[in-house]
């Protein structure tokens, strides 16, 4: 298989994911209607001091990134699941880590870079430092495809399943506490006037291992779950 | 030439035997019709063959062979097979919310593909007017049809056919029988389940039934 046919389909695969995710406009708004509803009904309920909604900043906007993130998994395998296509999807001729990995980046593209371009709004809306916004967004660019990554792999899982809800949080929390710990470990640093540099090259590493590795295992999860 | 080798499949699920020491030899041009009542394993014989599913015994081979050189492939988990391979389950495997052409346009970049136009399949599946609908709209014959249009494009030398005929009416179905012949014609494999009779020359066909 030639160099070249492998990055038509990954493109092919890639236009199709976010075509067929454009005409379901409305659902594709769900984990980001989600994301904003929680960041915004934290002041109202812890109400509107500055400086305590300051320093939780970071922490609110990650961990609704992360429970936004991974109530949008089940999107990633389920449609084709049900309709036969990810059959299709795996008996062909090319390797089904590369086509995993056009569908996580649709995905992505689909559920964490609204996200990423919504954070600022609602970190200035908590009273974050505008120091730090960019800050935010980096950690949030380098961190929210490790989401999705890890997640299609523990989606893959479970896409066999009826009920995989429960069985899914409980597979990626522990791979996402550890993501979420350094990015807003790297924002509260960053607040008090600290290097932030090792945070994020840690961060940056996550991405690196889950993009290299990630795919093999959610390549051979799916195979089982279709056998 | 292209065959495909089966020696001693079983196939065990739910600790019953469905279905043990099955051998077949399908070579080019011919045809293999499974048989058997519902639930004797026929779906999990050819979801074996297709590597899907993996078998609890026995091997599944397939084999190229040209004048002077014969290479042979384990079926199970080898990309290259499932390229020469096209199969068509229960599930039709059409996206709903893209039109007739985008569904095909997709598969042809998944297939190794061949010198068949997509006007050209939608022609011979008869849904050369429906190109820009979208799939939603179409009935269950109609989408029987757009998958069976995926087979045509996809260039395969093997067709794994799991109850082609569901949902076709008398037309769709005597257009599927040709299309079999035609690839049989070609050189081609074709493995079949089927509830309707079907009528293929004698000779092509080798019938397998799995009825305990």
């Amino acid at each position: 298989m030639s160099q070249g046919s492998l990055s038509r389909v990954f493109l092919a695969l890639l236009k199709r994911d976010l075509l067929l995710a454009f005409r379901h406009r409305a659902e594709l708004f769900n984990p980001l209607l989600f994301f904003v509803l929680v960041v915004t009904l934290f002041p109202l309920g812890t109400g509107a001091e500055t400086r305590l909604l300051q320093t939780m900043a970071p922490g609110i906007i990650w961990v609704a990134a992360l429970l936004a993130a991974m109530l949008s998994l089940d999107t990633i395998f389920r449609s084709d699941f049900e309709d036969g296509s990810l059959e299709l999807l795996l008996l062909n001729a090319h390797p089904t880590s590369i086509l995993v990995l056009a569908k996580v980046l649709a995905h992505w593209l689909i559920t964490g870079l609204p996200l990423m371009i919504i954070a600022p709004l609602l970190a200035l809306f908590l009273g974050l430092d505008q120091d730090v916004i960019g800050l935010l967004v980096l950690t949030l660019l380098l961190g929210t495809p490790v989401l999705s990554l890890i997640g299609a792999v523990a989606i893959a899982l479970t896409v066999g399943l009826k009920r995989g809800g429960i069985l899914l949080s409980l597979l990626v929390l522990p791979f996402y506490v550890p993501v979420l710990i350094f990015a807003t470990n790297a924002i509260e640093m960053a607040m008090s006037g600290m290097p932030v540099t090792a945070q994020l090259w840690i961060l940056a590493s996550f991405l690196l291992l889950a993009i290299t590795l990630t795919p093999w295992p959610t390549a051979a999860a799916l195979k089982l779950s279709l056998s | 030439m292209m065959s495909l080798e089966v020696r001693d499949l079983s196939c065990i699920r739910d600790d019953r035997i469905l279905f043990s020491d099955v051998n077949i030899n399908l070579f080019s041009g011919q045809l293999l019709l499974v048989e058997g009542d519902n639930g004797s394993g026929k779906t999990s014989l050819l979801r074996i063959l297709c590597g899907i599913r993996l078998p609890e015994q026995g091997q599944v081979t397939w084999v190229r062979q040209s004048d002077d050189q014969k290479s042979s492939i384990a079926v199970h988990g080898q990309e290259s097979y499932a390229g020469e391979m096209a199969f068509l389950g229960h599930l039709d495997g059409n996206k709903l919310d893209l039109s007739v052409t985008e569904n095909l346009e997709f598969s042809r970049s998944l297939a190794l593909g061949n010198n068949n136009t997509i006007k050209d399949v939608l022609e011979r599946v008869g849904l050369e007017h429906f190109d820009d609908l979208q799939v939603s709209n179409l009935s269950a014959g109609q989408r029987r049809r757009l998958a069976l249009a995926r087979l045509l494009l996809s260039g395969a030398y093997l067709w794994i056919l799991d109850e082609p005929f569901t949902a076709l009416d008398k037309k769709g179905i005597a257009m599927v029988e040709r299309e079999i012949n035609a690839q049989l014609e070609q050189g081609g494999l074709v493995i079949m389940t089927s509830h309707h009779s079907v009528s293929f020359d004698n000779d092509k066909v080798i019938k397998l039934s799995l009825s305990q």
